[in-house]
């Protein structure tokens, strides 16, 4: 029997509900956009977008084509390309809830669900106004005796789970073990993930089970609910270790989407493409 | 003389912050501090010396391999010795705000956020502010959002913090125990009066202040030669903009 479930792209977006938490890959570890592209013409609303810790374009669009009603992240930002347009705009006017962060945090919320405790600690933070604005985040005094100072308030973040995560890979086995390489922040996704779809370049017909080196690489089968081959699945984003990213393509992005009117213009090209 | 252009000289103004460091990271958004980071790493190969540098958004100029959380796992555990932070506006206490302008709940104009500063601001012994726009706007009295304190209570746990803030116009340091910047240098076009001007909170004078130092011509050779090059990697538009490459 084979050991994974090849699915279309489609059969993937139908997987995507209206208010999920999803979780979004940062621009180095492999961003759907294929998938996404879909996402949008399906026309999916109140996404709540859980970023591991930023998003670039994904984002952006998907909030600047109404699909998102809320954004976690530690930052939304088009890199050396400036400012998230659509979400710089979508917070300004109040279109969107944004509940900000810092990197490690949203990496420790991710990692209490992967060890299934209720909340993880965390330093630094304390005195910020990241703290003050998150009401579910707390702080109490370091209660053990032996480690850490006596008497340091220490930061406590909630887990979370996501109610499913899509991310692009290089390569597949053909048992379905996903390559991430050194990516391993997808690792963190996906154990905290209900359901975990991936779109790769190609499966290819070797385990990656079988050799020390590249089993250190993957991201075990168990953990995915199914695989779609998506060719050039992150354009315009990078594939780290395949392809680069295409700057001029995000660049055109990025001056179309100062206004609405350009972002429109530029999205119905993109998605008819 | 050679020319230089001015992003040359603040990477050769950081690179001298940066020569007793063993292990400098260079998060995002930061293509000046990583030239720096890169030219320094050079120059103690030159010297026969070892120095480690990780550029987050290389995949060449990398030592981790843990994702995206060993970074700060790495910072948390005392491995990093520099680490650099902007800001959309720093203060005089050197807080800084990475969020945006105006009232938090009704924002007037929103920025990216803060990536990892609340946690790198606290644990990395040597956090250097870098922010080129040197006007009253950037540095104010109070910052609009805190994204990470310039300083912190004595029981909170806080071996990290700022040591120096550079713009495009002059270097200050900062003292702890006063919570205020002072000023060591300014860029050679510069006037005292002017820089007092476009500072938009209050700051000591060093009674040493100089000019900003100009890098020799073997510091310059391997900032154009071998630099540049490795800069393109990861900032294509900046190294097209600055060297052409």
């Amino acid at each position: 029997m084979k050991q994974f479930d090849e699915l279309s792209l489609l059969e993937i977006v139908d997987e995507v509900k209206d208010g999920d938490l999803i979780g979004i890959p940062a621009d180095y570890s492999g961003v759907p956009m294929e998938f996404t592209k879909e996402l949008i013409k399906k026309g999916v609303k109140d996404l709540k977008l859980y970023c591991l810790p930023l998003t670039t374009i994904q984002g952006d669009m998907l909030i600047g084509s109404g699909c998102v009603s809320e954004v976690e992240a530690a930052a939304v930002t088009l890199g050396e390309f400036g400012l998230a347009p659509r979400f710089s705009e979508a917070v300004e006017s109040g279109k969107i809830i944004i509940k900000d962060s810092t990197c490690p945090a949203l990496h420790a919320q991710l990692q209490a669900t992967e060890k299934s405790v209720p909340f993880m600690p965390l330093r630094g933070v304390i005195g910020s106004d990241i703290q003050k604005y998150r009401k579910d985040w707390q702080v109490i005094e370091n209660p053990m005796k032996f480690t850490g100072n006596k008497n340091e308030p220490i930061l406590l973040l909630p887990a979370v789970q996501l109610d499913i995560l899509i991310f692009h890979a290089p390569c597949v086995d053909k048992n379905g073990n996903i390559q991430i390489g050194r990516r391993r922040e997808l690792s963190t996704l996906a154990h905290a993930s209900k359901k975990v779809f991936v779109t790769t370049e190609r499966i290819l017909d070797i385990d990656l089970f079988d050799d020390e080196l590249s089993a250190a690489t993957c991201l075990p089968a168990l953990y995915i609910d199914g695989i779609s081959v998506v060719k050039n699945g992150a354009w315009p984003c990078a594939l780290p270790g395949v392809y680069c990213a295409d700057n001029d393509e995000i660049k055109k992005y990025s001056i179309a989407a100062k206004t609405q009117k350009g972002f429109e213009h530029y999205m119905k090209n993109y998605l008819s493409n | 003389m050679i020319e230089l252009k001015r992003e040359e000289l603040l990477i050769s103004e950081l690179a001298d912050l940066l020569v007793n460091d063993k292990h400098i990271a260079v998060g995002a958004a930061s293509p000046i501090p990583g030239a720096a980071a890169l030219l320094v790493k050079e120059e103690a190969k030159l010297q026969n010396n070892r120095l480690r540098v990780t550029i987050l958004h290389s995949n060449k100029y990398n030592n981790f391999t843990d994702g995206a959380r060993e970074l700060f796992d790495c910072a948390a555990q005392g491995r990093i010795d520099t680490f650099f932070l902007g800001g959309v506006q720093i203060d005089g206490e050197a807080n800084i705000n990475l969020v945006g302008t105006g009232s938090y709940a009704k924002i007037q104009k929103r920025f990216p956020g803060s990536f990892g500063s609340a946690l790198m601001y606290f644990v990395v012994p040597q956090i250097i502010l870098f922010r080129e726009e040197h006007s009253p706007r950037t540095l104010v009295d109070k910052v609009d959002f805190i994204s990470a304190p310039g300083f912190s209570d004595e029981n909170i746990y806080r071996p990290g913090g700022p040591k120096f803030l550079l713009t495009n116009r002059a270097l200050f340091k900062f003292n702890k125990q006063k919570k205020r910047f002072c000023l060591l240098k300014i860029h050679n076009n510069e006037s005292l009066e002017n820089i007092i001007k476009l500072t938009g909170f209050k700051f000591d004078v060093d009674d040493k202040i100089t000019n900003m130092s100009i890098p020799n011509k073997t510091r310059i050779d391997i900032l154009r030669n071998k630099i540049a090059y490795m800069v393109s990697e990861f900032y294509p538009e900046f190294a097209d903009k600055i060297w052409g490459v």
